[in-house]
């Protein structure tokens, strides 16, 4: 698409896609000027229904046990354990949008925020970029496409020294078909 | 998606470059001034460091400048306007600003500017295209960073690959267009020593100018360090001299020295403390982060070591200690006699050879009854020995817990005893077996070629050969399970013994100082930066903030850990399983500088 005209505000764009296993993300983009755009990545929310069987799954066990054994301790020990499970996995598990800001001459930056709110921000200055191309990967019995970062290496002019996915906490983005 | 690759793409290929201003965010609110910084060409950015204001006299500025540059070896010039007005602008000002191009002249030359209460900006970047003055000058697009010079100044970046380490001397910017803006406050320290109560001819904004910052404490910790340090190097050389002196070179105390994890200890801790409390100057903020973690490291030690002093002496429990020793140790002593006599009769449903079996027992049972006769010995003494010991705890919990160590292996003696001979042998057991083994197969061990050879034997060297191989298999099962018994009890100790060198380790290795700068000032250790987009209005130049991205605590550790004794286990499972087949002895624990057995 073309890039807006002169006196126009920040183009915003919101497109939905499909990952491989038939989940929805929706991509955001948003153009803040000539020389600087970011592109938005968002995984669904966690769901009520997994939560609610999750906790109910634990919660029978515990009931179980407590009739095996009657000792109170596992009840609590169940509470806890939810308790920290939830949270635990709310603050390192969880993704709730991965964003992609590129600033022209400076650098691309990666950012991750989870659904506790924690970000995680990466950023790769202009002058270590090789090339950025589009990785082929066997995941299971599918062929994946993914968007990736190549780094000089420092020592060899020639050589690359990582490869560095773009969203790859999400790392399921299939830009190859879209819907709607 | 193909406007992120073509732009991407844009970006490598493309020569042109934005060009990029460092702003410092104290000087947001200054009055309209003079833009004083250093210009980086490759990286095509003008890092702002201070803002001088009117009125000044050129010929004053240029001083300042050439000073901060010969005192800080970083290129200072002056860089462009920055006009902080009204609603309403002044013409005059106007051409006042740019009739300053003329005269501190600057390529490119950048005009900031700012309306009072409002957060729209404005910036121009102009370069004369000719060499004439009255040539027309060209435009360059602009993008403004903004960033706390207190934190840049302070921070220190960690660059994930390992860059050589530069000199003192070098002018040229670092590596890397980041480092370099960090490079440039960081040396710039002497244009932010004068503050605005200062009565110098030209008046500056920087994040000092409000105050410099100074702490009372700090100031009288580093007036007192220089005489306590003094003393605390006399203070340790003489210890040290005093354990290097010829008493304890003979032969039996030296080789208790070099076994006792305690004196592995005291060294590595003594070690140490000389290097904290040596008159050189620290060369670099690693060494002086290493000083710093060494010396909480030590501190945290003695108060831990204190602590678990307090708590021994506070109910009397030295003396439930002692008591409680001398029935523990009788106590091992009578599970490994009922041990042995369980070996003796028939373990496990086994079938022992009787005759080697009483042999061995006896042999073991024997040296139960010295070993309790010995405990037996020294039990009145042992609550003293144990108080004094408890003494050394206030020098650290890293002491304490060598001494437990030691204590440990003192105690299980008897065990590494039984398991020396055990292992001895079922090794010549094993390598009778294997030798006679070649004789019944018809063939030889070739020292000189290093390789099995066929040979041929004598009948009477076969038939004693074959006798002696069938003797030594009979005997293998017996031979073989002490060896297993004594080994797994062997194992077991030094399971226990690993578990505590693993506390002494992380204690004496964690790097508390780096921890707790992480924790309290996320922004000294610096892994990167990080940009948010502010506000943006169409028209105006894009405004980036530049925040500290601090470093991971993993990292901190990783980078930061101090040099341990270095007690690990050098076996790989495969090379332990092999050597426990063979009855091979194991020394988990080698200590520096330990010889071979």
């Amino acid at each position: 698409m073309a890039g807006p005209g002169a006196g126009e505000p920040a183009m915003e764009d919101e497109r939905s896609f499909s990952d491989i296993c038939g989940g929805r993300l929706a991509l955001h983009r948003r153009y803040y000027s000539p020389s600087c755009l970011e592109f938005c990545l968002s995984c669904p929310r966690i769901s009520l229904r997994s939560l609610t069987a999750v906790t109910c799954t634990v919660w029978l066990a515990a009931y179980g046990l407590f009739t095996l054994c009657e000792n109170s301790m596992i009840l609590s020990a169940a509470i806890f354990i939810t308790l920290l499970g939830l949270l635990g996995y709310l603050h390192f598990v969880k993704i709730d949008h991965e964003t992609l800001l590129i600033i022209d001459s400076l650098g691309i930056q990666m950012t991750s925020s989870y659904a506790s709110g924690k970000e995680s921000t990466t950023f790769i200055e202009m002058g270590k970029v090789k090339d950025v191309i589009i990785n082929e990967a066997i995941y299971m019995q599918k062929v994946i496409y993914y968007l990736c970062i190549l780094l000089k290496d420092p020592v060899e002019p020639h050589g690359i020294s990582q490869v560095v996915p773009i969203f790859q906490k999400t790392q399921k983005m299939v830009f190859v078909q879209h819907t709607g | 998606m193909p406007r992120l690759l073509q732009l991407l793409w844009a970006q490598l290929s493309g020569p042109g470059m934005v060009l990029k201003a460092f702003f410092p965010t104290c000087c947001a609110s200054a009055d309209s001034g003079l833009l004083v910084g250093r210009w980086v060409p490759e990286q095509s950015s003008a890092v702002v460091l201070a803002v001088v204001h009117f009125p000044f006299i050129p010929v004053q500025v240029k001083e300042l400048l050439a000073q901060v540059q010969q005192a800080s070896q970083v290129g200072v010039a002056v860089l462009g306007t920055w006009c902080h007005r009204r609603q309403e602008p002044e013409e005059s000002l106007g051409h006042f600003l740019e009739g300053l191009g003329t005269l501190f002249s600057h390529e490119p030359w950048l005009q900031l500017c700012r309306e009072r209460g409002s957060k729209s900006w404005n910036c121009k970047a102009t370069r004369r295209q000719g060499p004439t003055p009255l040539a027309p000058a060209c435009e360059d697009q602009v993008m403004l960073i903004f960033y706390d010079q207190r934190k840049v100044l302070l921070s220190r970046l960690h660059p994930p690959a390992a860059l050589p380490e530069r000199q003192a001397g070098d002018a040229t910017a670092s590596a890397g267009g980041l480092a370099a803006v960090f490079d440039t406050v960081a040396r710039s320290e002497v244009l932010f020593q004068s503050d605005r109560f200062d009565e110098g001819p030209v008046r500056l904004t920087h994040w000092q100018s409000e105050g410099v910052e100074a702490s009372i404490l700090v100031e009288l910790a580093k007036r007192a360090a220089g005489p306590v340090c003094l003393l605390l190097a006399c203070l340790l050389s003489l210890v040290s001299a005093a354990s290097a002196c010829r008493v304890f070179r003979p032969w039996p105390l030296s080789f208790i020295w070099s076994k006792l994890s305690t004196c592995e200890q005291l060294r590595h801790r003594l070690d140490q403390l000389t290097l904290v409390v040596s008159a050189h100057r620290a060369e670099g903020p690693a060494q002086l982060m290493r000083k710093a973690n060494t010396l909480v490291s030590v501190l945290l030690d003695m108060a831990l070591g204190l602590l678990l002093l307090s708590w021994l002496h506070r109910k009397d429990r030295f003396a439930h200690l002692a008591e409680a020793l001398v029935p523990v140790a009788d106590r091992v002593a009578e599970e490994l006699q009922h041990l042995l006599q369980w070996l003796m009769g028939a373990p496990a449903g086994l079938k022992m050879n009787r005759a080697l079996d009483q042999v061995l027992g006896r042999f073991f049972l024997y040296h139960i009854h010295l070993w309790i006769s010995y405990i037996h010995l020294m039990s009145p003494f042992i609550e003293h020995i144990l108080w004094h010991l408890g003494l050394s705890a206030c020098l650290g919990l890293t002491v304490a817990l060598s001494i437990l160590s030691d204590i440990i292996s003192l105690l299980t003696f008897h065990i590494y005893c039984f398991y020396v001979y055990g292992a001895r042998l079922y090794s010549l057991k094993i390598h009778g077996l294997s030798s006679l083994w070649r004789l019944f197969r018809g063939k030889k061990w070739n020292v000189l070629r290093q390789r099995v050879d066929s040979c041929s034997y004598d009948l009477d060297q076969l038939f004693i050969g074959t006798l002696l191989f069938t003797i030594l298999i009979f005997l293998l099962p017996t031979t073989a399970l002490y060896y297993l018994v004594f080994t797994l009890l062997r194992l077991l100790v030094v399971t226990v013994q690993g578990l505590v060198h693993l506390l002494v380790d992380l204690i004496n290795s964690l790097p508390l100082y780096s921890l707790g700068l992480r924790l309290c000032r996320p922004y000294r250790l610096a892994a990167g930066v990080k940009f948010r987009v502010l506000e943006h209005e169409a028209g105006r130049p894009l405004r980036l903030l530049m925040q500290i991205n601090p470093l991971p605590f993993s990292h901190v550790v990783r980078t930061y850990r101090l040099p341990s004794c270095g007690c690990h286990p050098k076996h790989s499972w495969g090379s332990l399983c092999r050597k426990l087949f063979f009855g091979e002895l194991i020394y988990p624990w080698r200590q520096r500088g330990d010889k071979q057995d």
